[in-house]
């Protein structure tokens, strides 16, 4: 059901690891440039990428045959943007007419 | 079942951290695993109520939110960014350690883990005590007047909704705070049994689920630090 | 071995297999952990009932004269704290879920028994913060403490009863991961997903709305005591703060909540009317995964709690459309249980005696839902007793009576005692009678003026408010008799055989009580569910029970 070891998960786990640190910098000094509207979104994409690299690579979730599991993370990713979305649809459409 | 049947299953040799009501390991492991991957989804949901909340004001006050993120210290919240990351590292050798019987990385991988918690949490102390001194916590000491907005010179923050922004800082991070500190408690318990030699290629479910918790800590945390501290750092 | 004549010796089974109280008190046996909780629901249930005797006292009156108005709000607000958090979510999962999940699937036990007892202690530890927290001043803000009164305003016991319901809350998360991952990974060779009873599939999609719906209002309790211990201002307009983003995160739980209510009564009713029309369920798929259908599409519709509230009238129009959505599943449902029972054969005892209640008061219960959910209607109606009898006629007249059908159908299983089916024919009758008289004068009343959670009402009113508290009476009445006789029939009741209603389900193949273990061998399935025709009728032993 799980996923066992491959002949060598580490060097897969440093390289997931350099990635997740070369992100953050990336984060860091993206911050400072002048984006305009576009800081956010792209702070929040690179967080988006580590955060699927975490999950996939350290929570062992690439290779799983656990179907359940993937599942699960939709699911909890479906539910908590129906709660950001939907209570957007009222505070985003305070100001209309 | 009766005893005498209760007997004669256990005396077949399996393996002794077999509960009883599961089949095999296999069962056991999958439904431990399965059951912390469902507590995390419900950690999503616990966590999200604050990000909405987060959303919603940020869009509402986004100058003032960006003049009070301007107080936090950027490269303290950076550096505990790369600690997490680092001790993520540390927890996925030591689940591959106790899978492949190597008992010394698995304690020391347990033990870096540790220093490396311990020194997220240091680090946020310092921030907390900043915020502190400098007046930022909520409550009736509060005090955040003639801060400017990023982008708008002239124009200062309103205190209140400043206050706002720093109420769902310390509930967001403290929040976290509490699930590092109990993820400490877990890594510690997790060392006890790796130094026991209870922690095997046979039976390792103990560190695997511990090690999605933290992992999970570790996402929350990815996503808190470019939402509370990069806002208009380029203004 | 399944059989139809009751075993004149006493076997060794779950109930006396140990005694004495540490061995209730830290059992891990599923079994053991659904009668601490049938024990613990029981006296919340009580207490909620007293405060509702209070309310209904009061209101016998247009003015007020029982109590202070703020006693009143402390009433009502506690009525409704004590029956959600304490009665209602647990009800039906945590008892007779807890008890028959295992027996159903042909595990012997739940994936995770400690975390079950966990579940147990928690809710004892919340139950008993709310109790201290009810006998030392208690809250007046209503059940939904909205802010910035709860907050900002209020000198009641905001925060402790706020601790209490997180406790209970986790109790709540608990139960239902302990739900979803037995059901996946501890099912017996050959019980495939559309072999499980819909009992199975009413808890699944209840144990979701559980573990995605609470940790909301877990977070939002923290934030309400945060905000109310430190003045922060999230919730306060004089700070800043929106008092809608309280309640848009209170109602995403708390709607959701009433579908962890009714959901596992739906399961109950499908398993009663297959047994007791002797056929299986029409549309078994569609009432599988309509019970999914309410658990995901109850989440999309929270904000119709908040139509007057100040919303975006777009925002309404959203939520107002998916409401209606959400009224379909469960009008699948009703369809199918109705087709189930065509050219059925019928027996009217107890447990379908409610299962009839069920469906009469449930379809009451949820078009009334859908007038609410009319953006025309509703500001004329919204926060009147429409409200009140609409709500009570799902959760009493659905869930409740689910809930005492399904003690009384699974009663022998659970004690290895038959209950007297005279008196539970009476009781049903009684409960049935003294809900539509406690409710139905509860719609008038809303429709024509009079708002709720006030205790005192123009005197034109009166009639139908003596009415309701005549109900009320008798609807109390109708309760205290089953605990009377359930209780009486662990002593002096007949033995029951393996499967006295010749039932379908893998609990009826097994001893009555169960052993500890629930099964002697695991169990290989082969046949569908609800296998009526191959079971064929009641064993000829029934016709013999009788008061």
């Amino acid at each position: 059901m799980s996923a066992h070891s491959t002949s060598s998960p580490l060097k897969t786990y440093f390289a997931i690891w350099a990635a997740l640190l070369v992100g953050t910098y990336v984060t860091y000094r993206v911050a400072f440039l002048d984006l305009g509207p576009f800081n956010a979104a792209v702070a929040l994409t690179i967080a988006t990428v580590k955060a699927t690299l975490v999950a996939l690579f350290f929570m062992h979730v690439w290779g799983s045959s656990d179907k359940m599991i993937k599942v699960v993370v939709i699911a909890a990713l479906f539910f908590l943007l129906l709660l950001l979305s939907l209570s957007m649809a009222d505070f985003g459409t305070r100001g209309w007419s | 079942m009766s005893d005498q049947a209760a007997a004669a299953v256990h005396a077949e040799g399996h393996n002794p951290a077999l509960l009883h009501h599961f089949a095999e390991p296999e069962q056991q492991r999958d439904a431990a695993s399965l059951g912390m991957w469902v507590f995390l989804a419900t950690e999503v949901m616990f966590f999200g109520g604050l990000f909405c909340a987060y959303l919603i004001y940020r869009l509402k006050y986004f100058g003032d939110f960006g003049a009070a993120s301007q107080t936090l210290n950027t490269a303290l919240g950076a550096t505990n960014t790369g600690v997490l990351i680092c001790s993520s590292l540390t927890v996925v050798l030591a689940v591959w350690a106790a899978q492949t019987a190597r008992r010394t990385l698995l304690i020391t991988s347990l033990i870096l883990t540790l220093i490396l918690g311990f020194a997220f949490l240091g680090i946020k102390g310092i921030e907390y005590r900043d915020k502190f001194v400098e007046h930022h916590v909520p409550g009736p000491s509060f005090s955040f007047d003639s801060e400017p907005i990023p982008g708008h010179p002239g124009q200062f923050a309103n205190p209140n909704h400043a206050q706002i922004y720093f109420a769902l800082y310390f509930v967001m991070t403290g929040l976290h705070a509490v699930h590092m500190i109990i993820g400490i408690g877990i890594f510690v318990w997790l060392l006890a049994l790796a130094w026991k030699g209870r922690l095997t290629p046979e039976y390792n479910t103990p560190v695997e689920i511990g090690g999605l918790y933290w992992h999970f800590v570790d996402i929350i945390w990815i996503y808190l630090f470019p939402l509370l501290y990069l806002i208009d750092k380029h203004k | 071995m399944a059989t139809a004549v009751a075993q004149p010796v006493e076997r060794e089974n779950y109930l006396n297999k140990h005694y004495g109280a540490l061995s209730w008190l830290f059992t891990t046996d599923h079994k053991r952990i659904a009668l601490l909780y049938l024990g613990s629901i029981t006296f919340f249930f009580f207490i909620g009932g007293f405060f509702a005797l209070l309310i209904r006292l009061e209101l016998l009156t247009p003015v007020g004269d029982l109590v202070q108005a703020d006693t009143y709000n402390k009433l009502f607000t506690m009525h409704g704290m004590v029956m959600v958090f304490f009665f209602l979510i647990p009800s039906i999962p945590a008892v007779l879920g807890n008890f028959l999940v295992p027996l159903m699937i042909g595990a012997k036990d739940l994936a995770f028994p400690r975390v079950n007892l966990l579940s147990w202690y928690l809710y004892i530890i919340g139950g008993t913060i709310m109790l201290h927290c009810m006998l030392t001043g208690g809250v007046d803000t209503g059940w939904t403490f909205y802010t910035p009164f709860s907050t900002a305003y209020t000198n009641t016991k905001i925060v402790e009863a706020g601790i209490a319901i997180f406790i209970a809350g986790f109790s709540s998360i608990l139960t239902g991961l302990n739900f979803v991952v037995t059901i996946h990974r501890m099912r017996a060779p050959g019980m495939t997903w559309s072999r499980l009873p819909l009992f199975i599939w009413a808890h699944y999609a209840t144990s979701i709305v559980q573990l995605l719906g609470t940790p909301v209002i877990a977070i939002t309790i923290v934030l309400v005591a945060a905000e109310r211990l430190l003045h922060l201002g999230i919730f306060d307009p004089k700070l800043g703060g929106d008092p809608l983003l309280f309640q848009h995160l209170f109602w995403f739980y708390s709607h959701p909540a009433v579908y962890i209510m009714i959901l596992p009564s739906m399961g109950v009713v499908s398993e009663v009317i297959a047994c007791y029309t002797r056929k299986r369920i029409f549309g078994y798929k569609f009432v599988a995964l309509s019970s999914i259908g309410i658990a995901v599409l109850g989440f999309l519709v929270w904000a119709h709690h908040m139509f007057v509230a100040g919303i975006s009238v777009y925002a309404a129009l959203v939520f107002s459309l998916l409401s209606y959505a959400v009224g379909v599943p469960s009008a699948v449902k009703v369809f199918n249980w109705t087709a189930t029972m065509y050219k059925g054969s019928i027996h009217y005892d107890a447990p379908m005696l409610y299962a009839f209640g069920f469906l009469g008061l449930f379809t009451i219960g949820g078009l009334t839902g859908l007038i609410l959910a009319c953006l025309g209607v509703d500001p004329h109606v919204t926060d009147t007793y429409f409200v009140v009898a609409h709500f009570h006629y799902i959760m009493v007249g659905g869930a409740v009576m689910g809930y005492l059908g399904g003690m009384h159908f699974w009663w022998p299983k659970i004690s290895g005692r038959l209950y007297p089916e005279g008196w539970a024919k009476l009781a049903a009758l009684i409960v049935f009678i003294g809900f539509n008289l406690t409710f139905f004068p509860q719609f008038i009343l809303g429709y024509i003026g009079m708002p709720r959670r006030y205790y005192q009402y123009p005197g034109e009113f009166q009639v139908l408010n003596v009415l309701s508290t005549a109900g009320a009476t008798v609807l109390g009445i109708g309760y205290l008799l089953p605990m009377v006789y359930f209780l009486w029939s662990m002593r002096y009741g007949k033995p029951a055989p393996d499967n006295p209603w010749n039932a379908a389900g893998l609990e009826w193949q097994t001893q009555s009580p169960p052993t500890t273990f629930n099964f002697d061998e695991e169990p290989v399935v082969t046949w569908e569910a609800y296998n009526y025709e191959q079971l064929g009728d009641f064993p000829p032993e029934q016709e013999a029970r009788g008061v």
